[in-house]
């Protein structure tokens, strides 16, 4: 059945420069289908999921305690190498040789600075591919500008479209539009490996997740830019859809959603509620009556939610062809049957945190499965792997050509 | 400087994609992959979702189409007739990625699934995005943007901790499900070119949208502990388990400011109360603080809202654009709450060349649109046509395999095409 074992980038070798998200989550991404994935820190300047962000085991501080640096780095080898010193730069040069692909994240500018730029890396290695990813780009008036995903999601435009008209925006959790980044990162990797499978020639790449996160604004822009209209948070209301929303659930803070876009929805909806009466009713008929009336209508769904627990109105909504869910928590996420089914949550064992689990990918080969089994690397755990068996073992004998 | 290349240019693309995947063919095209979207005959139902040019309810006036079908030819095929049938299986001949989002089994019951089209072109790949994916318990429930952003667990994430749940307004998790469709359709076309062979992807919307929740799960996968909808706060940051406001309003709006430690959070800090005192807007207890001492993950709430609440009085005087500018010029943290409007007008978005007008020749008129995701030293990511009026790429596509006008007229006719 399948036709064979090989992993998508066995062979290909990644050197990561990179910390917190961005950067990390895309070298994630190559691990889980075989790359060979070092990612460089040091003790001087562990990376700040390490140093400076909780979730920590136990809640007990530690470098090789945290949960954040752990969902980004699963199947890694973790190195630690000075950069401000000059054996750790000869050091980090003799690494870039060994990769294909180098990831960072720096500010711009930073790897110029420490000796590590792209044109000392084409001198060691003629064709690698350095990705850089930062929040606005490497050129242009605010390419030096620091910033978190946090902030770039609301200058982004995230943060004011969600929540509810008559109250605050809301953020977007967190570094939301890292993670946009992140996607369009693993996109443009896999492209440059492409090109370069097909020219033998590496390339610079230049993400700004800013710029990554406007793919994902396109109908917002094209909304003011044509219709002169801002889109507004509305809560969870649908301009074409009723009901639109989120209902309340029996249980404590229990929520489920139900979205009807058209009258078949609306008559499936009204029969699992018991109540036939609304087809007919002349306030419900329609789409444009129920958004007319849609306080009622929520109304009188929410009556009908409030009696029944969030996983008993999914079940019962979308065994009958209507559009509804569980505003599933995250402790939900862990038990989901169909997440298991696919796999999503990898289970790995850590020296320090004990059995974690790695998030798997939204997609599933049929002849390449990802392959998720070792947790993230302790800091410095592979210095001596790395630098004595990776490195001298050299890209000659790694790649094929 | 040497030319770029538009890198999947000999790559035919078959997008059989309702707007939950549009994105995905959308992202293979900004690489120069041909891609064409198949639409039923007379159009996608998907024509008549969300905003129109000019407020014209119109399918070839669709806003949501434009944003995510350019760079896309477009045909009109009709799958479930023996005709149409046929014709599929010889354009299936020459492609190399098929696109769909039909329900798990439909293309199956058509002969037309991965199992049938591998054995025609065994080099195809398959992508197929479905809300939860190919099997499983859940394989046949239905989605839509709220559905996904309820099961995936972001929407727990998301809204006043005393209101209901939210999801964002612009729709969110096809966006998501769009880009990772991309990502695992190259990562398959990658493969075919170092080992020949095909293979379906099967997407899930439903994991799709889970990275939106960042690093959230870790703090149950190790402490059991659920985070929540705090509405304009950011939690986590802190051990004590003080919350951080990320909203504050402003003059004419919201600006987004977030009290952090480390170098950049102090110098911030430090330079947000210089900036106060300049207008006598910093309490004496601010003014002492010693930002040296501060320790953003052992911070109290107490302290926290002391220093919010001189913050929030400021920047209640200040506008988005003089926070901006002050937050450029001194190297602080923090941008404004944007609106599309701000982004059109941003400089640095400007300067590196993002916008791009196309012409848009069947409304008379130009649309500005983002030219690319990503600047390439050697590979072309850009605008290249804008999004198919339905059926405009009949005679060109079917053409390529061999149909003359006379025969496409019949098939139109016979509503085929």
């Amino acid at each position: 059945m399948m036709d064979t074992t090989r992993q998508i980038f066995e062979g290909i070798n990644v050197a990561e420069f990179a910390a917190i998200a961005a950067g990390p989550a895309i070298g994630k991404h190559l691990a889980d289908h075989g790359a060979r994935v070092v990612h460089v820190e040091s003790y001087e300047r562990p990376d700040g999921f390490r140093a400076n962000y909780p979730p920590y085991k136990g809640n007990q501080y530690g470098l090789n305690r945290a949960g954040s640096f752990g969902i980004c780095n699963n199947n890694k080898y973790g190195v630690t190498i000075n950069l401000k010193e000059k054996e750790g730069v000869d050091l980090a040069l003799e690494l870039i040789e060994w990769a294909d692909v180098v990831i960072e994240n720096f500010t711009p500018g930073t790897i110029n600075k420490l000796g590590i730029g792209y044109e000392e890396m084409k001198r060691v290695n003629p064709d690698i591919i350095l990705l850089s990813t930062c929040n606005q780009g490497q050129t242009g008036p605010h390419a030096l500008h620091p910033g978190f995903g946090s902030h770039l999601s609301s200058l982004c435009g995230f943060t004011y479209m969600t929540g509810y008209p008559d109250r605050l925006p809301c953020i977007l959790y967190g570094p939301y539009v890292d993670h946009v980044g992140v996607g369009y990162g693993v996109i443009a990797a896999v492209a440059a490996l492409e090109h370069r499978r097909r020219t033998g020639e590496g390339q610079f790449i230049d993400l700004a997740q800013y710029e990554a996160g406007v793919q994902f604004m396109i109908p917002a822009l094209l909304e003011y830019s044509i219709n002169h209209r801002v889109i507004e948070r509305d809560g969870n209301r649908h301009s074409f859809a009723a009901p639109h929303n989120t209902y309340p659930c029996k249980g404590d803070d229990r929520w489920c959603v139900i979205s009807v876009f058209n009258d078949e929805e609306w008559k499936a909806l009204c029969k699992c509620m018991g109540r036939n009466e609304l087809i007919s009713d002349p306030r419900f008929k329609t789409i444009p009556a129920r958004k007319e009336h849609e306080d009622e209508v929520d109304k009188e769904v929410g009556k009908w939610t409030s009696r029944l627990t969030a996983e008993e109105v999914f079940k019962k909504l979308q065994d009958n062809g209507v559009k509804a869910g569980i505003v599933q928590t995250i402790e939900d996420l862990y038990a989901d049957p169909q997440l298991k089914h696919r796999g999503f949550w990898a289970p790995v064992d850590h020296p320090e945190i004990g059995r974690c689990h790695a998030e798997g990918p939204p997609f599933a080969f049929s002849k390449t499965p990802f392959k998720i089994d070792r947790p993230a690397p302790m800091i410095g755990e592979h210095n001596e792997l790395v630098f004595k068996t990776f490195l001298p073992a050299g890209k000659k004998k790694q790649r094929r050509d | 400087m040497e030319e770029k290349i538009k890198l999947l240019q000999d790559c035919r693309v078959l997008d059989f994609t309702n707007e939950t995947g549009f994105l995905c063919g959308k992202i293979l095209g900004d690489l120069g992959a041909d891609v064409i979207k198949v639409e039923k005959p007379g159009g996608d139902e998907s024509r008549n979702l969300g905003s129109f040019y000019q407020d014209i309810p119109d399918p070839e006036k669709n806003l949501y189409w434009f944003s995510y079908n350019h760079n896309k030819r477009g045909i009109t095929l009709n799958i479930e007739t023996e005709t149409g049938k046929e014709i599929l299986l010889k354009l299936v001949g020459k492609t190399d990625i098929f696109l769909e989002t039909f329900p798990p089994g439909y293309l199956h019951k058509l002969g037309l699934d991965y199992a049938s089209l591998s054995k025609l072109n065994p080099k195809l790949i398959m992508t197929s995005i479905t809300p939860f994916g190919q099997s499983g318990p859940y394989k046949d429930y239905k989605g839509s943007d709220l559905v996904l952003t309820a099961m995936s667990g972001f929407m727990s994430v998301l809204g006043d901790p005393d209101k209901p749940p939210v999801r964002p307004t612009l729709p969110q998790s096809y966006m998501w499900i769009g880009m990772h469709a991309a990502e695992g359709t190259l990562m398959a076309y990658y493969h075919r070119g170092m080992t020949g062979e095909g293979q379906h992807v099967d997407v899930s919307g439903q994991a799709g949208v889970i990275w939106a929740l960042s690093i959230a799960p870790s703090f149950y996968d190790l402490n059991k502990e659920v985070p929540k909808r705090e509405g304009s706060f950011i939690t986590g940051r802190s051990i004590t388990g003080a919350m951080l406001r990320a909203v504050y309003p402003c003059k004419d709006g919201y600006l987004t400011y977030v009290i952090y430690g480390g170098p950049a959070g102090k110098r911030t800090n430090r330079r947000l109360v210089e900036w106060m005192d300049s207008e006598g807007m910093a309490p004496d207890y601010l003014k002492n603080k010693d930002w040296d001492q501060f320790d953003i993950a052992k911070v109290t709430q107490e302290e926290v809202d002391q220093l919010e609440e001189a913050y929030m009085k400021f920047f209640k005087t200040v506008t988005k654009k003089e926070f901006f500018e002050r937050v450029l010029e001194n190297d602080m943290l923090g941008y404004p709450v944007a609106t599309a409007r701000e982004i059109l007008e941003d400089e640095q978005l400007k300067a590196r060349g993002l916008w791009r007008e196309v012409e848009h020749e069947e409304l008379g008129t130009k649309i500005t649109y983002p030219a690319f995701s990503t600047i390439f030293s050697s590979i072309a990511c850009d605008f290249w046509r804008r999004a198919p009026l339905i059926g405009e790429h009949n005679r060109e596509v079917y053409g390529e395999i061999g149909l003359d006008n006379t025969e496409i007229l019949r098939l139109k006719r016979a509503n085929v095409i």
